[in-house]
C-alpha cells in the first residue's frame, strides 16, 4: 500500500513538473530561436516585452489562446482534433525517462531508451493524421512527405543509438550516462555523434530536413488548417521534440549529468541547450532539402556510415572485452 | 567509391563552411534600427510630400498660384486658388491642397514651378486611419512652420470685389 | 497496374498561388499533380493588371514618367532610361555625356539592388532565410545612395528627357566606391554560405534545365537567357547608351539550369561594379541637362522602338507620335511575360519543391507581366 502512495505522488509530481518543464521549455525556446536567428541575422530580435522581449513568447501564447479555433468545413472531424493531441501526449511520455541528475528522474526503466524511441516515432502518425484530416493538399502532401522522411531517418537514427547501447550494455540512460563518468562517449564515438545530430534534426522536422512543413513550398505542410491553440500544439511539441532529441544526445553522447563544479541538473541541462543551439544554428544556415534527396542522403550516406559504425564497434568491443 | 568518399567529405566541409559565416555574422553588431525609439536622419533630398518653400526674404511663400504645378501633376493632386493681390498683376495663392494618397512623387511639380515655391519635406512618418488624414494642406502646414519660426503667420490677400477667385484646378483631369 | 475495383488513379489539381509564399506577387499557377509530380502547369496571369499602357495614350509625355517605374519595381531606374529614350529619339534630344554617365551609374547600381533582392528571396524559396537578410543589408546601402541622389528608395521617377535633374557630388561618388568595395567583401561569405554549400548545389544542379534553342523559341532574355549559354545582353549587342565606353564582360552559363542562371546573376553583379567603378573613374563634366527642352513636348510623327538591358531581359517601349502632346500608343514590351512563358516546359515532371526553385530562378516580377 505504501509502496503505490509513495509511488503514486512521485509520478503525480513528475507530471506536474513534466507540463510545467514543458511549457517553460517551449516558451524559452521560441524566445532564444528568435533571438538566435536574429543574431545570426544582424538583428536585435524581439526587444519590447519585458526584458530583451522575454515576455514575448508569453504574450504570443495569450494570443494564441485567444484566437477562434477554427474547424475549416469538410474536415475528418475526429481525426483532425485529435491529431494534435497525438503529436503532444507521446512527447511527454519521453520525459517519464530522462534522468536530468542521479537523483531527478521520474522512472528509472530498464528500457528506457526504447521507450523514448517508441513514442517519439509516434509523432509521424500525428503528423499524417493531420494532414490527411484536414483536406487540404498541400497538407496531405506534406504529410506524405513526413512519413517518406520518417522511413529515411529513423533508421540510422536507430543503428547509431545501437553502438551506443552495445557499448553500455544497457537501455537503461542512467547506466548509460554513469559509464560516462571518465570519457564522454562524443570522444570515443564522434561519427556516432555526428549522425544523431543530423538525425535528430530530421527527427524534430526542422531546417535543412522541414520537408513536410516546408513554407516556401507548401504553405505551411501538415498544420497549415490548423490555427489558434491546436497550432500552438503542434508548436509546443516541435521545441519539445527538440528538447528530447537534445536530451538523448546528451545521455548518449555528452555524459549526461557529468561535469565539474556545478550541481548535476545544471550541466544537463546546460548541454541540452547547447545543443539546441547547434540546432537553431543549422536551421539558420542552411537551404532546404528536397525529400527525395533526404532519402538519397539517408539510404547512401547514413545508413552506411551508421552501419560501419555499429560494425566496428561491435569488433573493437569484442577485441577489447 | 573515391568520388563518393570525397563528395561526402566535400559536402560536408561547405556545410560547416557555412555555419562557419553564421557563427561570425552572430557575434557581430545588429545592423538594424529600432524605430520607434530611434530614428534614422533622412537624407536631404528625400521626397516627402511637397510643401512650400519658406522664403528667408519674404518669411513665406512665393506661389503665385499659376497652377502650373496642378496642370503637370500625373495624378492631378493639385488643388491650388490665388487670388489677384490688390494693387497689383500678380496673383497669389490662398490654398493649396495635396491629395497625398496618389501623389507619385515624381517631383514634377518641383520642377516645374516657375518661382521655384515648392519643395519636398522630409516627412516620412505618413500613417493615417483614412484616406481624408492623407489630404494635406499645404498652407496650414506653412502657418506652422512659421509660428515654429516665430515668423508672422501668412495672411491671404482678401479677394477683390470685381475679380472673384477662380475656380479651382480641377483635380483628376491633368490639362495638357 | 492492377486495381482493386472502384479505385482509379487520378491527377489531381494544385493551385500554386494566387497568394502563395513563393510566388512573389499575384501569379496563380495551376499545377495538374501525379503525386508529387507536376504533369502540367499553368499559369495563369492579370491579376495586378494596372493598364499602363492605356494610361500612356491619357497623359502628356512627362506625365507618363512616374509609371516607369512602376512597371517593374525592382529595376525602376532602366525602365525610366527605355522610356527617356524613345522620347529622346522621337524629338530628336542629345542627352549630355555626364547625364548619360550617372543614369549608367544609377541604373548599374539599380540593377545589383535587383539582383540582390532575388538572391535574398531565392534563398528563400529554397528554404534558407539567413541569406535574404544578408542582402537586404547590402542593398539598403544601394537603397541609401540612390535616396540621396533620387530622393526615393523604391518606384525612382528620376530621368528627365534630356538628362537628369540633380548632379551627382562628391559623397555620392565616395558612397558608391565604398560600396563596392564592401559588397565584393562579402562575396566570400556567399560563397561559403550559398553557392558552395552542398544542400544548394543539390537543389540547383541540373535542375530545370533549360535548352538555348528552347529559349530563343519562347523569346526568353536576360540571365535567364544567358545562363542557357547565349551571349545576348543588349548592352553589348545592340549597346545604348554610354556603354560601348566601358568594358565589361557578359557572364554566361554552360547548362542552362537553376544554378547557372544563378551564377549567372551573381558574376552580373560584379560586372556592374565594374562598370560603375569605370563611369566614376571616366566621369566627364558638363551639363547634365540637354539645352532648349520644351516644357511642353511635342514630338513629331513617327514611330520609335528602344530597348535596354534590365535585370530581367530585354525591355523594350514601342511609342508612336501623332505629333500631339500625348503619345498615340505606347507598347511595353516586357522581359518576364516571355520568360515566363517557358516555366510550363521547365516545371514539366518535376517535384513542387523543384517547380519553386525553377520559379524562383527565373526571376519574375509579377506586375510587370500584368502592367
Ligand atoms: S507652379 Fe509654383 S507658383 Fe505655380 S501654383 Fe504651383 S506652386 Fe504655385
Ligand atoms: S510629386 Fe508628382 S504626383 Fe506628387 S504632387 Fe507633385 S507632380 Fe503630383
Amino acid at each position: 500500500m505504501q509502496f503505490f502512495l509513495a509511488e503514486g505522488a512521485r509520478l503525480g509530481l513528475g507530471l506536474i513538473g513534466v507540463i510545467s518543464l514543458v511549457a517553460v521549455n517551449a516558451l524559452f525556446l521560441i524566445w532564444m530561436e528568435r533571438k538566435v536567428s536574429a543574431h545570426i541575422q544582424l538583428r536585435p530580435g524581439p526587444m519590447e516585452v519585458g526584458f530583451h522581449g522575454a515576455l514575448q513568447t508569453i504574450a504570443d501564447a495569450l494570443k494564441l489562446i485567444g484566437k477562434e479555433l477554427i474547424t475549416p468545413e469538410d474536415v475528418d472531424k475526429l481525426i483532425y482534433l485529435l491529431a494534435p493531441i497525438v503529436m503532444f501526449l507521446p512527447v511527454l511520455v519521453s520525459f517519464l525517462v530522462i534522468p536530468f541528475s542521479p537523483t531527478l528522474l521520474i522512472r528509472d526503466l530498464n528500457v528506457g531508451v526504447l521507450l523514448i524511441f517508441a513514442f517519439s516515432t509516434l509523432t509521424v502518425l500525428a503528423i499524417l493524421m493531420a494532414g490527411w484530416a484536414s483536406n487540404n493538399k498541400y497538407s496531405l502532401l506534406g504529410a506524405i512527405r513526413s512519413v517518406a522522411q520518417n522511413v529515411a531517418y529513423e533508421i540510422p537514427l536507430l543503428l547509431t543509438a545501437m553502438s551506443i547501447i552495445l557499448m553500455a550494455g544497457s537501455f537503461q540512460p542512467s547506466v548509460i550516462v554513469s559509464q560516462q563518468a571518465k570519457v564522454w562517449n562524443i570522444f570515443v564515438q564522434p561519427l556516432a555523434f555526428l549522425l544523431f545530430i543530423i538525425c535528430g534534426t530530421a527527427e524534430t522536422n526542422r531546417a535543412p530536413f522541414d520537408i513536410p512543413e516546408a513554407e516556401s513550398e507548401l504553405v505551411a505542410g501538415f498544420h497549415t488548417e490548423y490555427s489558434g491553440m491546436r497550432f500552438a500544439i503542434f508548436f509546443l511539441a516541435e521545441y519539445t521534440n527538440m528538447f528530447i532529441v537534445s536530451a538523448v544526445a546528451t545521455i548518449f553522447f555528452l555524459g549526461g549529468w557529468h561535469g565539474p563544479f556545478l550541481p548535476p541538473v545544471v550541466w544537463f541541462l546546460l548541454k541540452v541547450y547547447a545543443l539546441i543551439f547547434l540546432m537553431m544554428w543549422f536551421r539558420w544556415t542552411f537551404p532546404r532539402l528536397r525529400f527525395d534527396q533526404l532519402i538519397t542522403f539517408a539510404w547512401k550516406i547514413l545508413i552506411p556510415l551508421a552501419l560501419l559504425n555499429l560494425i566496428v564497434t561491435a569488433f573493437v568491443l569484442k577485441l577489447v572485452r | 567509391m573515391k568520388a563518393y568518399v570525397k563528395e561526402t567529405l566535400t559536402g560536408f566541409y561547405s556545410l560547416l563552411a557555412g555555419l562557419g559565416v553564421t557563427i561570425r555574422y552572430f557575434v557581430k553588431p545588429i545592423v538594424t534600427v529600432q524605430y520607434p525609439r530611434e530614428k534614422i536622419d533622412m537624407s536631404p533630398r528625400y521626397r516627402g510630400h511637397t510643401e512650400f518653400l519658406l522664403d528667408p526674404e519674404t518669411g513665406s511663400h512665393r506661389c503665385n498660384a499659376c497652377e502650373n504645378c496642378a496642370r503637370t501633376c500625373p495624378s492631378g493632386v493639385i488643388t491650388v486658388t490665388g487670388v489677384k493681390v490688390p494693387g497689383t498683376k500678380k496673383k497669389r495663392a490662398v490654398t493649396y491642397v495635396l491629395d497625398y494618397s496618389l501623389c507619385s512623387l515624381c517631383g514634377l511639380c518641383v520642377e516645374v514651378c516657375p518661382t521655384n515655391a515648392l519643395k519636398f519635406s522630409n516627412e516620412y512618418r505618413l500613417a493615417g486611419y483614412s484616406r481624408q488624414d492623407m489630404i494635406i494642406d499645404v498652407m496650414a502646414r506653412l502657418k506652422a512652420q512659421q509660428r515654429a519660426l516665430g515668423l508672422p503667420e501668412e495672411v491671404p490677400p482678401a479677394p477683390e470685389a470685381e475679380a472673384p477667385a477662380p475656380e479651382a484646378a480641377k483635380s483628376g483631369e491633368a490639362e495638357s | 497496374m492492377m486495381l482493386e475495383k472502384g479505385l482509379e488513379e487520378r491527377t489531381f489539381y494544385l493551385n500554386l498561388g494566387p497568394q502563395h509564399p513563393s510566388t512573389h506577387g499575384v501569379l496563380r499557377i495551376v499545377l495538374e499533380m501525379d503525386g508529387e509530380f507536376i504533369v502540367t502547369a499553368d499559369p495563369v496571369i492579370g491579376y495586378g493588371h494596372r493598364a499602363h499602357e492605356k494610361m500612356a495614350e491619357l497623359r502628356t509625355y512627362q506625365q507618363y514618367l512616374p509609371n516607369m517605374g512602376r512597371v517593374d519595381y525592382l529595376h525602376a531606374l532602366a525602365y525610366n532610361q527605355c522610356y527617356c529614350m524613345a522620347v529622346e529619339k522621337l524629338a530628336g534630344i542629345t542627352v549630355p555625356e555626364r547625364a548619360e554617365f550617372i543614369r549608367v551609374i544609377t541604373s548599374e547600381l539599380n540593377r545589383i539592388s535587383s539582383h540582390l533582392l532575388w538572391f535574398g528571396a531565392y534563398l528563400l524559396d529554397l528554404g534558407a532565410f539567413t541569406p535574404f537578410l544578408y542582402c537586404f543589408d547590402d542593398r539598403e546601402q544601394i537603397l541609401d545612395l540612390l535616396d540621396r541622389l533620387t530622393g526615393s528608395r523604391l518606384t525612382y521617377c528620376f530621368y528627365r528627357f534630356g538628362g537628369v535633374p540633380v548632379d551627382i557630388d562628391d559623397d555620392f561618388i565616395a558612397g558608391c566606391r565604398a560600396f563596392s568595395q564592401r559588397l565584393r567583401s562579402r562575396w566570400d561569405d556567399y560563397d561559403n554560405l550559398v553557392t558552395k554549400n552542398v544542400i544548394f548545389i543539390h537543389r540547383t544542379r541540373d535542375v530545370g534545365i533549360l535548352p538555348p534553342e528552347m529559349a530563343l523559341q519562347y523569346g526568353v532574355t536576360g540571365p535567364t537567357l544567358r545562363g542557357s549559354g547565349i551571349p545576348y545582353d543588349i548592352r553589348k549587342s545592340e549597346p545604348f547608351s554610354v556603354y560601348p565606353l566601358f568594358d565589361f564582360e557578359i557572364p554566361i552559363g554552360e547548362r542552362g539550369d537553376v544554378m547557372d542562371r544563378y551564377l549567372v546573376r551573381l558574376q552580373e553583379m560584379e560586372q556592374s561594379l565594374r562598370i560603375i567603378e569605370q563611369a566614376l573613374d571616366k566621369l566627364p563634366n558638363g551639363p547634365i541637362m540637354a539645352e532648349k527642352v520644351p516644357k511642353r513636348l511635342k514630338p513629331p510623327e513617327g514611330e520609335v522602338y528602344t530597348a535596354v538591358e534590365t535585370a530581367r531581359g530585354e525591355f523594350g517601349i514601342y511609342l508612336v507620335s501623332k505629333g500631339d502632346v500625348k503619345p498615340y500608343r505606347v507598347k511595353l514590351r516586357v522581359p518576364c511575360f516571355s520568360n515566363l512563358s517557358v516555366l510550363p516546359e521547365l516545371i514539366k515532371d518535376t517535384m513542387v519543391a523543384d517547380a519553386v526553385a525553377i520559379l524562383g530562378s527565373i526571376d519574375l516580377v509579377i506586375p510587370e507581366i500584368d502592367r
